[in-house]
């Protein structure tokens, strides 16, 4: 990975953490402060601040590059973005309040329409957080179809942001590519789930259901198409002159802003710093495969997109080895207070259909206390936090959503770039207004 | 005519005096006029059909496949459904301005394609055609300013999408009228540099003379060539690319649609419009591309030059061969948008002023030398060597310069940042 001689390197000093953070959060201008109300009477009045050269331009929440319905308030001076700041709320579904309502078995179903782009890491954030609490044991068959699936929807989410990625700096055709790549994985998903998107699959106390037949001949094929495709997005994309310049040294971010800012995920790991969580703090059984995490060096726009190519490839490879080293065994744990019971033993156990029925209409109980289980999402460090009262809903549920984390370091990558810039930007970030807002 | 009554262009020397029409007889001239604004909106046509069939095959798509066969009927019925939507006119808007503005961008658009030679046989009968007793030239109209015209009327272009722009009232619209204004007059003037070297060689503003000056081949090491005698050979491919690049941002076409790039400005220029103004912005944008397509023919590729393979019918080969090199073009236009990513801004106008308008400069003045080398008898080996030399010199300079420029501007900026 080479930078262009011509673009802007980080010009902070090597100050340490708490410099450079406080640079961060103490600047006047990292964040609009008016309200919109404000802002529009100085964009009417020309005398005022702003003056005749500034203009606010609202950008969203209906816009063809903000992912869904971001909203951004620009003030910009000809097509240099000075400040900008990022509204919310506009797909705001009270789904962490709607989590108290429902039991633990329900809430899969809740919190997997959250992040829509890959669903099944919220579900393994939610049922961990459900477990540490039960303190139940997965078998491992679960544990590994857990770890193969959220890596296959690693891979979508990814590819889904080469494809917006793509579009959003006007290589249309990548948009379909992306799509054509991601289509089979979601027909997997299909066939293993039943649904192409927010599969309910990954529950408390393992998964819903068992991998089907012939599932490894499926990804074997698939892994095999995907690898030279991959080859053609560098050929399209990755060596490609204008694209080079327009995502490096666009959206530049150091680490101790990074850390400032909160930002985990690619942005965190384009700035250099090698966090992941799945090497850090492993969790399923990442611990006994062999894969590599990407970092970047110069924090911009192009190390994000190339560290999101090269975790697919990444991901890929766990793939490979879940296919080889995938246990025999149950695919979810034989509690009976927690997981249904076959459907045959309901015609034969009277104990069974009782079980059955409790499950499924005032759902299992769980025991008093709080937990925080956290994954690697596609995006960063998506955490759930779950504070129970020993009945069978939560008292509280939360949600560290990375997208609504990562969203804070908008105004600073945008600043001082042009409107083209401001686009790169966001599509860089790769936020699930979902999630966001949840 | 109303050009050709002004006394002015009388006191020049053209080796074409006056316009020449197809024929002298008013009837005959609104056939032609008629036959060629209806070809060129079948043109339009089939060119938003081609594009949308052939990016779809780039993108493992089918495409439009329902309206007609092969869905060839497609543009219509979009036309008809634009035809029949509710035009709106924002009330910020300026109204009048806001109406013309469509026109001002269709009409030059139109006015361009008239003093293309699209056939007529080159080979024996300097660009005649016989059909039904009528002997003619195969264009409308051939002025004496010829290629100006097409510069004049691509500058006035400029002026529709501008004021649509400004017209709007809104502020995406703004930004883009914004851009499509520098944008235009920057690449107008790599244009206008790259087809300065086409004048130096066929010593003529006429395309009729643009193109007999290209007929006829030339000698490669002995060997006789038929289409090394082409502009594109004749001037060494530097103005054909320049020309190739300026003409696609001239068009707005991707990578340089920043007028309307739909993922930052919505839709540019034309967000405002919608129904039949907006179709008339749509039609003339492709019959821009059509246009330039065929310019680049007419300048670079020896037009409807090529072979007459049976005699009988000499009027047929040369229009079968200008469209078969049109649609080479159309397909580039096509490729272009389907493969590549748009570009900056800044990088637009940068490659525009510190590139494009350089190399052109550049290259236009090493062919003049090669000319007055060849008149003065200088040992033709010496001057391309020499010219190179200073060409590669004056580049290198001036890359230094602009290295120099964005050290010292990045310099500055940190000390204004520390």
């Amino acid at each position: 990975m080479t930078i262009a001689e011509d673009a802007p390197t980080t010009d902070a000093p090597d100050t340490g953490f708490v410099g450079d953070a406080s640079r961060v959060m103490s600047r006047d201008n990292a964040v609009l402060r008016l309200s919109e109300a404000e802002a529009g009477a100085l964009s009417l009045d020309p005398e005022d601040e702003l003056g005749e050269s500034k203009m606010i331009i609202n950008m969203g929440p209906s816009h063809p590059s903000t992912h869904g319905v971001l909203r951004l308030m620009l003030e910009m001076e000809g097509e240099t973005v000075l400040r900008s700041k990022p509204i919310i709320g506009y797909l705001h579904t009270g789904m962490e309040k709607t989590g108290e309502q429902l039991t633990y078995l329900q809430g899969c179903t809740n919190v997997t329409r959250m992040d829509y782009a890959s669903p099944l890491f919220t579900e393994l954030a939610f049922s961990l957080a459900v477990e540490n609490l039960l303190e139940m044991e997965i078998p491992e068959r679960a544990t590994w179809i857990r770890m193969m699936m959220t890596e296959l929807n690693r891979m979508a989410s990814h590819l889904l942001f080469m494809a917006t990625n793509g579009m959003d700096l006007g290589a249309v055709s990548m948009m379909i590519y992306g799509w054509r790549e991601r289509e089979p994985l979601l027909r997997f998903f299909e066939k293993v789930t039943g649904l192409r998107m927010n599969h309910n699959y990954i529950r408390p106390g393992g998964v819903a259901a068992d991998l089907p037949d012939g599932w490894q001949e499926d990804l074997i094929e698939y892994l095999d198409a995907v690898e030279p495709r991959l080859e053609e997005y560098d050929i399209l994309m990755t060596g490609q002159p204008i694209w080079r310049e327009r995502l490096q040294g666009v959206g530049v971010i150091n680490e101790a802003e990074c850390l400032a800012l909160g930002a985990t995920g690619p942005i965190l790991r384009s700035a250099g710093s090698s966090w992941d969580l799945r090497r850090d703090m492993p969790y399923l059984a990442y611990d006994e495969v062999d894969f590599d995490v990407i970092v970047g060096s110069y924090g911009d726009s192009f190390d994000r997109y190339a560290i999101r190519l090269n975790e697919i490839r990444e991901s890929m490879r766990i793939v490979r080895q879940c296919i080889e080293k995938m246990p025999s065994g149950d695919y979810r744990a034989q509690n009976k207070k927690v997981t249904p019971p076959p459907r045959a033993r309901i015609d034969e156990s009277m104990e069974a259909l009782i079980h059955h029925f409790k499950i499924f209409t005032e759902g299992f109980k769980v025991p008093v206390g709080e937990s925080y289980a956290a994954v690697e999402s596609p995006r960063g460090e998506l955490g759930v936090y779950i504070v129970s009262d020993g009945s069978s809903t939560p008292v509280r549920m939360h949600v560290r959503a990375p997208s609504f984390v990562n969203l804070q370091t908008l105004p600073h990558l945008m600043e001082n770039g042009l409107l083209a810039d401001a686009v790169a930007v966001i599509s860089s970030v790769d936020p699930i207004m979902g999630e966001v807002d949840r | 005519m109303i050009f050709a009554q002004q006394p002015y262009l009388e006191t020049f020397e053209w080796s074409w005096p006056t316009w020449r029409f197809w024929e002298n007889d008013p009837v005959f001239l609104i056939i032609q006029v008629v036959l060629i604004f209806a070809f060129l909106l079948v043109a339009v046509m089939l060119m938003v059909w081609f594009e949308r069939k052939v990016v779809s095959d780039m993108q493992n798509r089918i495409g439009p496949n329902v309206a007609g066969p092969w869905g060839i009927l497609q543009t219509l019925a979009d036309g008809i459904k634009l035809f029949f939507k509710e035009d709106l006119i924002p009330d910020q808007a300026d109204r009048f301005v806001f109406k013309l503005a469509p026109y001002l961008s269709l009409i030059p658009a139109f006015l361009m394609f008239t003093m293309v030679p699209i056939g007529g046989n080159f080979a024996d009968k300097n660009g005649e055609a016989e059909l039904f007793g009528h002997t003619f030239l195969v264009q409308l109209v051939d002025p004496p300013m010829g290629i100006l015209l097409f510069l004049a009327m691509s500058g006035l272009g400029i002026y529709g999408v501008m004021l649509a722009g400004w017209s709007s009232g809104s502020k995406y619209p703004l930004l883009g009228s914004v851009r499509a204004s520098a944008q235009m007059v920057s690449y107008e003037a790599a244009l206008g540099l790259s087809l300065a070297a086409v004048l130096l060689a066929s010593g003529s503003l006429s395309t009729h003379d643009i193109v007999a000056e290209q007929v006829g081949g030339a000698e490669v090491l002995g060997v006789e060539i038929s289409v090394a005698s082409w502009n594109i050979f004749g001037l060494g491919f530097i103005p054909f690319i320049v020309f190739l690049i300026a003409g696609t941002a001239e068009l707005n076409r991707p990578p340089f649609d920043l007028v309307e790039a739909e993922q930052e400005l919505v839709g540019g220029f034309h967000t405002e419009y919608s129904s039949l103004r907006f179709s008339l912005f749509f039609l003339a944008e492709f019959m821009n591309v059509v246009t330039m397509s065929a310019i680049m023919v007419t300048l670079f590729f020896g037009g409807p030059d090529g072979p007459i393979l049976w005699d009988a019918i000499d009027w047929f080969w040369p229009i079968l061969w200008f469209f078969s090199k049109v649609i080479v073009f159309l397909f580039i236009f096509v490729w272009f948008r389907a493969t590549l990513p748009r570009l900056r801004y800044d990088q637009l106008m940068d490659l525009g002023w510190k590139v494009l308008i350089p190399i052109s400069l550049i290259w236009f003045l090493i062919l003049a030398a090669i000319r007055v080398g060849q008149d003065e008898d200088w040992n033709i080996f010496v001057v391309i060597a020499v010219g190179l030399a200073g060409g590669v010199l004056a580049m290198s300079l001036l890359m230094g310069a602009i290295r120099n420029a964005r050290l010292n501007r990045a310099e500055s900026d940190v000390l204004e940042y520390g």
